[in-house]
């Protein structure tokens, strides 16, 4: 698979979440699919529970809609720095790929703290209009501590 | 050169004054005062209560340990050769260091201390010294020191429902009394068979750890804050439902039930209660609430504490147990250790995991437990002579057919006062 292309969808997928466009976030994975965020220490044990879980693009619309309408929490942002792709393994058009990301969540104060560090573990192809799209992103942070709260999806 | 040690230390806010004789009233610089942080260590955590340490499915074999904290002491929680757990003050009695450093493992039949290499059995007690009789006959320890003198101070441990807790002092009544029969029997009720750990999360908080422990404790914030309970009927405080106190205010269970409201139906909406989003929010995808009644009795929710740090949480098939460190005055860990039980069928494992959605740093419904701590922390911050008001339902602590009451926050000051000596 093209490291550009990949490159691209990471770089859309930061884009889509640093400038608030929450509502773009789940059009960039297929239906059904799987966006799990837990951590390293859970993977290695087996352990397969997820802060969040999804396996439906709609679940993912719920958490952009929840986070819009419904929860509550000071005001804040992200800003994401995504590594590059690796591509783990290929199969029937279905990429295996990691990337490594750092997270930095700035507070409506002005706090801009590192709030999470951690690799991307995706299986990627392409939709219907050749777009590459995720079937599934694991979002394995390196730490277990989670500040204060997480709205906003990694 | 004077050294002076109590520098920057700040003179205590106040020596345990109520402002009020009421529990109803709480002033702020219990929040606040590092003094009476201190206070809180020797008062109660290292005093007559039982403070969670692990799961007996953490540790199952000989040897297996894990490592906890009892307020700001480090401990560990070890299984024996016999089968018993037992526990100690993880602090070489040699030069303090940590005899374990990490979150567990397995230890064979002893532990050493990685700085010199002192060992301790299995029960806690100092059983090897490197190079005790020194090199030669020359150096070593004195031919009268007594091993048996310094071993990690030990933890009287008991467990319950595959629960371990742990404590300091000889005093503390068996665990069953301590929470009383009622909470008893709602731990009972959930924690009824194997279990097995599905995931673990760690949750720092910007608050002292009494505002969490409230907050948990705290009936009536649950449906008004947390828009998600309302509105996909979690609870609603105009459900069936209510909450039961110990006797000595500090365990409590509340619980909401599935039933219809009926003629409280519209007291939200009524009330224009922000909570209340019914018709404005639906989910796209629903199976995040697709849930099964599990334990037969049409209680859908149950959150249960036990004084002073442990929180046992069932909402709907999401099944947590949380435990509250605290951090220092105004910091806190809560560790959340999500569960099922080991006979779940693939499918309740599928319905766990996703209703873990609900729950812990990114829970739909206890996010907002995250950050409210906080607010009350600074909102406070000017404030350390006044008071909060504690009142809904009345000034006692005893069980309530309703959740639109503070009572069990009224039993928790009531422990505390208790312990506290205030």
């Amino acid at each position: 698979m093209d490291i550009a292309r990949l490159v691209e969808l990471n770089a859309a997928y930061a884009r889509v979440i640093d400038t608030e466009q929450f509502e773009e976030w789940p059009k960039l994975f297929h239906d059904p699919c799987l966006y799990k965020l837990t951590t390293a220490e859970n993977v290695e044990r087996g352990l397969e529970g997820g802060l969040i879980y999804a396996d439906t693009r709609g679940m993912l619309e719920d958490r952009v809609s929840s986070l819009r309408k419904v929860n509550i929490y000071e005001r804040q942002r992200y800003r994401h720095i995504v590594g590059l792709p690796v591509v783990l393994g290929q199969q029937n058009g279905t990429a295996e790929v990691e990337t490594p990301f750092l997270i930095v969540r700035i507070m409506r104060e002005g706090d801009m703290d590192v709030f999470a560090t951690g690799c991307y573990r995706d299986k990627v192809k392409p939709d219907a209009s050749g777009a590459l799209r995720f079937s599934e992103r694991i979002v394995i942070c390196d730490g277990r501590r989670f500040d204060t709260l997480v709205a906003i999806p990694f | 050169m004077d050294i002076r040690h109590d520098e920057g230390l700040k003179e205590p806010v106040s020596n345990g004054i109520w402002p009020e004789e009421s529990l109803a009233r709480v002033p702020y610089w219990v929040y606040q005062d590092e003094a009476n942080y201190k206070r809180e260590m020797e008062r109660l955590f290292e005093a007559a209560t039982w403070n969670f340490v692990c799961l007996e499915a953490d540790i199952p074999n000989k040897g297996d340990y894990r490592t906890n904290h009892v307020g700001i002491m480090p401990v560990i929680a070890v299984r024996a050769a016999d089968g018993s757990i037992n526990c100690f003050e993880n602090r070489c009695s040699h030069r303090g260091a940590l005899i374990a450093f990490d979150d567990g493992g397995n230890v064979g039949n002893q532990f050493r201390c990685v700085y010199h290499s002192w060992s301790y059995d299995l029960s806690g007690n100092l059983r090897g010294i490197a190079f005790e009789r020194g090199i030669n006959g020359v150096g070593g320890m004195p031919k009268d020191f007594c091993r048996d003198d310094f071993s990690p101070r030990k933890l009287r441990t008991t467990t319950l429902a595959g629960l371990v807790f742990a404590t300091l002092s000889p005093d503390t009544p068996p665990i069953e009394e301590y929470i009383g029969a009622e909470v008893l029997g709602r731990l009972k009720r959930v924690l009824n068979r194997p279990i097995r750990v599905m995931g673990r999360f760690v949750q720092p908080l910007p608050n002292n750890w009494k505002l969490y422990v409230e907050n948990v404790k705290d009936t009536y914030h649950a449906s008004i804050l947390h828009t998600f309970l309302t509105t996909f009927r979690i609870s609603r405080l105009t459900q069936g439902g209510g909450v039961l106190v110990s006797a000595d205010g500090g365990s409590h269970s509340s619980y909401t039930i599935a039933v219809p409201e009926g003629a409280n139906a519209n007291a939200y909406k009524e009330q224009q209660i922000r909570s209340d989003q019914d018709g404005k929010f639906e989910l796209a995808d629903p199976s995040v609430l697709d849930s099964v009644e599990e334990f037969g009795d049409h209680i859908q929710l149950q959150i249960l504490s036990v004084f002073p740090g442990f929180i046992l949480q069932q909402i709907h098939n999401c099944l947590a147990v949380r435990h509250v460190v605290p951090r220092g005055v105004g910091k806190m860990d809560l560790v959340w250790t999500y569960f099922g039980f080991a006979d779940d069928t693939p499918e309740m494992n599928r319905r766990r995991l996703k209703q873990q959605n609900l729950v812990g740093p990114a829970g739909f419904i206890s996010m907002e437990d995250g950050c409210i701590g906080g607010f009350v922390q600074r909102g406070t911050a000017a404030a350390a002579d006044e008071v909060s008001v504690i009142e809904m339902g009345g000034s006692t602590t005893e069980s309530q057919a309703t959740r639109a009451t503070e009572a069990s926050v009224r039993g928790f000051w009531k422990a505390y006062r208790r312990y506290m000596g205030y």
